[in-house]
């Protein structure tokens, strides 16, 4: 607590941000998010577009698996339903990007009820079971109805418009990147401050208590589903409209394991753990990438050890993270920053 | 006038026998406790009329009405709380959020309010954060925690974190699992005044499990002793003390007060 | 009618393997409570270490069998040591992904030291297939069978009648109280762990000899899902059944299905009856729902 901070409202001693201090470092960041794309390669562009992308994904995941407690194996299918339909709509109706944006989290939203709905009447290790289950069934969906999907050669998209204005590339495109992470992070906070989101935390605790407090489990279980699928659906959305391509092989179980790994690696349960984290996550296969790249003058194999250096390192990431630091990255930070708030008399 | 009442209960686990036939009335306004040696059923007749168990035979009655087919959580709604053996503290959140969990099925947020938030949320929220301050966190006398996470308590503080949760729900009648299990005098104390003042300020109806005899003697209207999943004894505190079966099956050679 | 035959004799050929490895992942759930979610690797792993001691240094198939068991052995014990040791107290979701976790170690590792080509395994069995009537049986699949019914059968008899047999279903049943009878419940999780991991790695060399060592192999583990859910997370003869019911289902799809959806129907099919179970009867065949204590 720090010393000399009272609140004399509830509201403020509510509120999110709830020092000075906060809302100016809040501030400091909101201008060096606008001011970045002006002053960074466009290759930066591209990372920060795809970071923005896995933030989306990894603060819907962390609703369901960190904060409910429903681990799902099928985050990447979700995605990629969002990429589909998405890519389906502008093809095939030419819908405008801003309408396939909430379409693609809305028929990823439905698509996870439908398949996750059934499990969430039992344990969560059910659900673990069940979204294995969507993950490869939606692989087998994506690959061989051709007639829908493209099968193996996928779809190619156009540039999405906005009101006219063609993003044709990573800067134009940061701009909406930037907006729906706001709002996800947002909404994602907003979800916490409220019965809903404590409803939440308390079948990822404790279910049989909170059954017990009022709570219609298999409501809430279900409400936590919607809401990350439909967060994976955008993220989908986003993602095939960056790239203007999507196929099959885009989405396979080791892409629903690195989304676990961003939310185990960031901080179960947390906003800024799930932003951490898909950083993290996203800027260390990219690094190995390019690491890759250089070696492979002396050692021309050495684009084959990619793959499984990549799936090498989220596994260990995860376990490490889960045996050592289960809070994550989130936690370190709040170290960190606890340390210097206290100095000189730190402990 | 009875607000719970229970019926003719059942309930066995396999070849495990936990309740035979047990029927008792609880009237609005009292403290009633029940009493009895370990595996007993205490619990299990707890768990049945909060819903958790099915029973194989017999029936619930809440407000003379039948809950004996609704989900706990409909039956939280209808004003029936709880609190465990084995606290059940949501140790994700701090002690400010579990309180305010209690009131879950009181509030009317809905999903896309909550993620909105800035409106009907808000607002339900600030008159929340207003009741539970009045009604739990000064009477519990517990301000001081707010902001802590309930894993760092210690255990005397999360069985008043605890109650807090149960109060928040504005019950009319609380069923409680040993309050007072693993407390010193002076936290023994601050409960069973905590239980008097809830029952007599707020006209909560207790439903009460113990095993600390003062506490029961002291705080009780009337005394269920169950023994081996079956009703004993039923009467005033000081009736069942003295009651030959009941020494006999479980107050030990003590006689006497 | 003989296509049809043939489809179920291959079925119940393949479901004995499924069997096994189920059999395996149920007998680490029972136990220990969690989901192995590394059973496909453990799969992958065995065939390859049977590989490594048989076709790399050349030995003959009992080295193979020892290294196998050998290594199973370890698996039980660096899991049990390194991992759940540190994991004590933490709730089964983190284990849980703790294994999800050790799966993408193992895939990555495997990768890394074996390369991904296709290898083989030097022949074990007789060449000439067995012939039944108009049904034929290629000799890696029956002997791969008898050999899994041969360890499935030895587990069975290990649990009814051999102390430690006992011990193990205890545990299994109530930590607690097989603590308090003086059983080493630590000593169970390792000796659960090395049992599911042998089973696992049997089922890998009978699978690699049919169809060749290759990272590939660690999908299989991922159809042993719709197996015990099928035939209930914890129950052993559910496994068995599971095991048999899912080897049929795959191959029947595979047979008639695919010349309309394609070849990857026989892998897809199973899970499309795991989502069926799921929605009818989640606890599957026989298994048990939890009574939770309050």
């Amino acid at each position: 607590m720090r010393i000399g901070d009272y609140k004399e409202t509830y509201a403020s001693d509510e509120a999110v941000f709830r020092t000075p201090t906060s809302r100016f470092w809040l501030g400091v960041l909101f201008v060096l998010l606008l001011i970045f794309p002006f002053v960074v390669s466009d290759y930066l562009l591209y990372m920060a577009n795809m970071v923005g992308v896995a933030v989306v994904a990894a603060v819907g995941l962390n609703i369901l698996t960190g904060s409910s407690g429903q681990i799902s194996l099928g985050h990447a299918a979700f995605v990629g339903i969002g990429a589909y339909t998405s890519a389906i709509l502008t093809t095939r109706l030419n819908l405008p990007f801003l309408l396939c944006l909430p379409l693609s989290g809305f028929s990823a939203a439905l698509l996870g009820m439908v398949v996750g709905g059934p499990s969430l009447r039992m344990k969560g290790l059910y659900t673990c079971i069940a979204t294995l289950g969507a993950q490869v069934i939606f692989e087998f969906i994506f690959m061989n109805w051709s007639s829908l999907t493209g099968g193996i050669r996928g779809i190619n998209l156009p540039a999405p418009t906005f009101f006219g204005v063609a993003l044709d590339n990573e800067f134009k495109f940061y701009w909406v990147t930037l907006v729906v992470v706001v709002i996800c992070v947002t909404a994602a906070r907003n979800l916490f401050r409220t019965r809903v989101g404590r409803a939440f935390i308390a079948i990822r605790d404790r279910d049989i208590s909170a059954q017990l407090m009022g709570i219609n489990l298999f409501k809430y279980k279900l409400y936590a589903f919607a809401v990350s699928s439909f967060m994976a659906g955008m993220a989908g959305c986003l993602w095939v409209n960056f790239l203007k391509t999507v196929t099959p092989e885009h989405f396979p179980l080791s892409e629903s394991i690195r989304f676990l790994a961003m939310i185990i690696v960031g901080g179960l349960g947390s906003i800024l753990g799930s932003i951490f984290g898909a950083i993290f996550m996203t800027v260390i296969p990219e690094a190995l990438k390019n690491l890759m790249g250089l070696l492979v003058e002396t050692y021309p194999e050495a684009m084959s050890y990619l793959f499984p250096l990549k799936q090498l390192i989220f596994g260990l990431l995860i376990v490490a993270f889960l045996v050592f630091e289960p809070h994550g990255l989130a936690a370190i930070w709040r170290r960190v920053k606890d340390y210097f708030r206290l100095w000189p008399f730190t402990h | 006038m009875s607000i719970l009442s229970v019926k003719n209960l059942s309930l066995s686990f396999g070849g495990l026998k936990v309740l035979s036939n047990v029927s008792f009335e609880v009237n609005q306004g009292e403290v009633f406790s029940i009493i009895g040696p370990n595996g007993a059923g205490k619990t299990s007749i707890l768990n049945v009329i909060s819903g958790f168990y099915s029973p194989d035979a017999g029936r619930v009655f809440f407000e003379g009405l039948d809950v004996t087919a609704l989900s706990g959580d409909r039956r939280a709604a209808l004003g029936l709380g709880r609190t465990f053996q084995n606290i059940a503290l949501y140790r994700g959140m701090t002690v400010l959020d579990n309180i305010k969990l209690g009131a879950h099925s009181r509030l009317k947020t809905d999903l896309l309010s909550s993620l909105w938030y800035w409106g009907s949320a808000h607002r339900e929220e600030m008159e929340l954060r207003r009741q539970v301050e009045g009604e739990v966190i000064e009477f519990l006398e517990i301000e001081s925690i707010r902001r802590q996470s309930v894993a760092s308590l210690p255990y005397g503080l999360q069985k008043r974190v605890e109650l807090g949760r149960a109060l928040a729900m504005r019950p009319k009648v609380l069923l409680m699992d040993e309050p007072v299990a693993g407390m010193n005098a002076e936290e023994t104390e601050d409960m069973a005044r905590f239980i008097l003042d809830i029952n007599e300020e707020r006209n909560v109806t207790i439903v009460l499990i113990e095993h600390d005899m003062k506490v029961i003697m002291d705080v009780s209207e009337r005394v269920l002793v169950l023994n081996f999943g079956q009703k004993l004894v039923e009467g005033k505190p000081e009736e069942v003390q003295s009651h030959p079966a009941v020494i006999k099956a479980y107050l030990g050679e003590k006689r006497g007060g | 009618m003989t296509e049809f035959l043939q489809l179920i004799v291959s079925g119940v050929a393949v479901g004995g393997v499924y069997a096994l490895i189920a059999l395996g992942f149920v007998l680490i759930f029972k136990a220990t409570s969690i989901i192995n979610f590394a059973t496909g690797e453990f799969i992958m792993i065995g065939a390859y270490v049977f590989y490594s001691a048989t076709v790399v240094m050349g030995g003959p198939a009992v080295l193979g069998l020892l290294s196998v068991l050998g290594f199973a052995a370890l698996v039980g014990l660096v899991t049990e040591r390194l991992i759940l040791r540190h994991m004590l107290g933490q709730p089964i979701i983190s284990i849980v992904m703790v294994t999800i976790g050790i799966s993408s170690i193992l895939n990555g590792l495997a990768d890394l030291i074996w390369g991904s080509d296709f290898r083989n395994f030097l022949p074990i069995f007789p060449r000439s297939p067995i012939i039944v009537g108009e049904i034929i049986i290629r000799t890696n699949i029956f002997y791969g069978f008898l050999v899994a019914g041969i360890v499935v059968s030895i587990f069975a008899l290990l649990f009814k009648y051999a102390k430690v047999g006992v011990a193990m279903r205890a545990t299994a049943g109530d930590q607690m109280a097989a603590f308090s009878m003086g059983i080493n419940v630590k000593s169970m999780f390792t000796l659960s762990w090395a049992l599911g991991a042998i089973a696992a790695f049997v089922g890998g060399v009978i699978i690699a000899n049919i169809s060749g060592v290759h990272p590939s192999l660690a999908h299989v583990g991922l159809k042993i899902f719709p197996v015990v859910i099928l035939g209930g997370l914890d129950s052993i003869g559910g496994a068995v059944l599971g095991g048999f019911i899912v080897g049929i289902v795959e191959n029947l799809a595979g047979g008639y299905l695919e010349n309309y959806l394609s070849g990857g129907v026989r892998d897809v099919a199973p899970f499309v009856v795991l989502m069926l179970i799921l929605l009818v009867r989640p606890y599957g065949l026989f298994g048990k729902e939890e009574i939770e204590r309050l």
